[in-house]
């Protein structure tokens, strides 16, 4: 297959990834996006850019920890600025319980007691006797990081078409790889959106250095750092397709939620509030399905920038007729006239 | 007998919170509920919002009992059901009004109020309820058919907090179905109900927030069956005193005789 010209649809995180990955085996690719700027309309515009995969183990499959570990590593080579500091997770004394339900659940952690805290986020100082730390994660800026997979793409000489509007079916390539999120639903009838809110604001007063998350029994939410004091606040998990702006409920969630973490986020500015839909197949996980030319990737859910690396690797293996896992990609082929086979 | 509904499993299951709906539908199954409920607050929205898992869950077969679950007034309460007799075509209403936003403790005034306008348009009432009697008499009164006292705050897996006023309310409602509503957190817990002669067990958190959703489901699926057969088959009640079970030959027999 090297040579061979494959069209990526979509230039959201999966669309870009798989793009460089596939470009970075020397595949011969080119990007499509039917929106006109690049980021804004994708839902990876909305992310938090944790790269946390033992945190979410506390309430996901192990693929999420399996999958999601080496994008550390993946980011961190592609783009300057992922930082690698761990996150931290705390509780209100009220609800101390819950920290200790999210550690039996998870691995790669240490308990912190309050000078530990306070030596790693002084903003945190006296405000919680314990936490969990883990120390292996990652976070970086989605848009950002957009941006630099974006430069590395033109680097390489892989053009990234905007405002083209192409049916995978109908693109002239060898190969396809359709990422077009929960666009694709007309292709992949068990793709469901599952809508997430989220804000920004910006803090003079409290400044973080790794995302923090938030237990509470019934709104678990986390913050996660930007540059210049902007925090991102997310995110929601409502099992509707309504995209449309924030609710108050919502908002009133999160804010409460920044808060209660510290009183000091009472001053900042709101700059942002934002919704939008995560692609999700029915397990949750991220799939890579392929119908004879056209290979579909897809079902990121709530984790684009953790996961995107490993869907990418996914596809270009399918394109290069590597070896892939039955268990974790369905291909679902028959057809004959398979590029693979005609290399065999 | 819900509603003149006879149903095979006496385990109700919330849908809410599970990690994934396939482990959801997978819960369901090991769980052999024939009854789940859906929230319809927050998954809601206009037009076909929540469509997709929806339509996932009436996928599933089972008969669908929608709830008013975070709704704080009457009338939130009444809109909420009105909304959800047209999406799933149902007159069942699990009502829920909630008086406190920490504790999710039932406003058990506008329950009963919300079960009296609900009731005389024709919908079949299960109130989410303290299991205070009185309170329970007046939903009896405004034409409920059903009672779900609480056993714990939502969320809380405390178990039965109150089993002497749970016990109390049996023994008050001998003919109305009652269902154990929230704040279980084991099996056993579930098995208690059942033993004090309740009629079902309605469980979410305690499933979907489990390490392992599905076993855990069966596991209630167990108890429940367990704690039901336990009280057909009428236990001992505790005593003061070891009594043996053959006659004690050979020893002196103290007192009574």
């Amino acid at each position: 297959m090297q040579g061979s010209s494959v069209i990526v649809v979509g230039a959201g995180v999966a669309g870009l990834c798989c793009a460089l990955e596939l470009s970075e085996r020397g595949l011969r690719v080119e990007v499509v996006e039917r929106a006109t700027t690049l980021g804004p309309a994708s839902c990876s515009w909305m992310a938090g850019g944790m790269l946390a995969p033992w945190c979410e183990r506390a309430t996901t499959e192990p693929e999420v920890v399996a999958w999601g570990a080496p994008s550390i590593a993946w980011w961190a080579e592609r783009f300057a600025g992922t930082v690698r500091r761990g996150s931290l997770v705390v509780t209100p004394p009220r609800d101390l319980p819950e920290l200790s339900r999210f550690a039996s659940r998870t691995e790669r952690y240490e308990w912190l007691d309050a000078d530990r805290i306070a030596e790693l986020e002084p903003d945190l100082a006296g405000r919680f006797r314990r936490a969990l730390y883990f120390p292996d994660e990652a976070h970086l800026e989605p848009r950002r990081a957009l941006a630099a997979l974006a430069d590395a793409l033109a680097a390489r000489g892989v053009p990234i078409r905007l405002g083209v509007e192409l049916v995978p079916e109908q693109a002239d390539a060898d190969l396809v790889v359709d990422c077009r999120g929960l666009t694709a639903r007309d292709a992949l009838p068990d793709l469901r959106g599952v809508r997430g809110e989220m804000l920004v604001v910006r803090s003079r007063d409290v400044r973080l250095s790794r995302p923090v998350r938030l237990l509470h029994p019934r709104f678990p939410l986390y913050i996660v750092p930007r540059a210049d004091g902007v925090c991102m606040i997310g995110a929601t998990m409502i099992e509707s397709e309504q995209r449309g702006p924030v609710t108050v409920r919502s908002a009133v969630d999160l804010l409460n939620a920044a808060f209660a973490l510290h009183s000091g986020f009472g001053e900042a500015e709101i700059v942002e509030l934002g919704a939008d839909l995560r692609p999700a197949f029915p397990d949750n996980l991220p799939h890579v399905r392929r119908e004879g030319r056209i290979i579909r990737a897809n079902g990121l859910y709530r984790h684009g920038f953790l996961l995107a690396p490993w869907l990418a690797r996914q596809v270009a293996d399918s394109v290069l007729g590597a070896h892939i896992d039955s268990e974790t990609v369905d291909t679902e082929t028959g057809d004959a006239d398979l590029p693979q086979r005609r290399r065999a | 007998m819900f509603y003149g509904v006879k149903l095979g499993s006496r385990l109700l299951l919330g849908t809410a919170r599970y990690p994934s709906p396939a482990i959801l539908e997978a819960a369901i199954k090991a769980s052999k509920a024939e009854i789940v409920t859906v929230s319809l607050r927050r998954e809601s929205g206009k037009g076909k919002a929540g469509q997709s898992f929806w339509s996932f869950i009436q996928a599933t077969g089972l008969r669908v009992l929608p709830n008013t679950a975070g709704c704080h007034s009457v009338q939130e309460a009444v809109q909420t059901a009105h909304m959800a007799r047209e999406l799933f075509d149902t007159k069942w209403i699990k009502l829920e009004v909630i008086g406190d936003s920490d504790t999710l403790q039932p406003d058990v005034f506008g329950l009963v109020e919300a079960a009296r306008i609900l009731s005389e348009e024709g919908f079949k009432v299960f109130p989410y309820t303290t299991e205070d009697l009185i309170v329970c008499e007046r939903l009896v009164e405004a034409g409920c058919r059903v009672l779900m006292p609480w056993g714990a705050p939502i969320g809380s897996a405390r178990g039965l907090n109150n089993v002497y006023g749970l016990r109390a309310l049996r023994a008050h409602f001998p003919d109305i179905p009652l269902v154990i509503d929230a704040g279980l957190g084991v099996p056993s817990h579930a098995a208690a109900a059942m033993e004090l002669g309740y009629d079902a067990v309605l469980l979410n958190t305690a499933v979907a927030e489990a390490g392992d959703p599905v076993e855990m489901a069966r596991a209630f699926a167990l108890a429940i069956e367990a704690g039901r057969a336990a009280f057909i088959a009428r236990p001992l009640e505790p005593r003061d005193m070891a009594v043996p079970s053959t006659p004690v030959i050979g020893k002196a027999v103290l007192g009574g005789l």
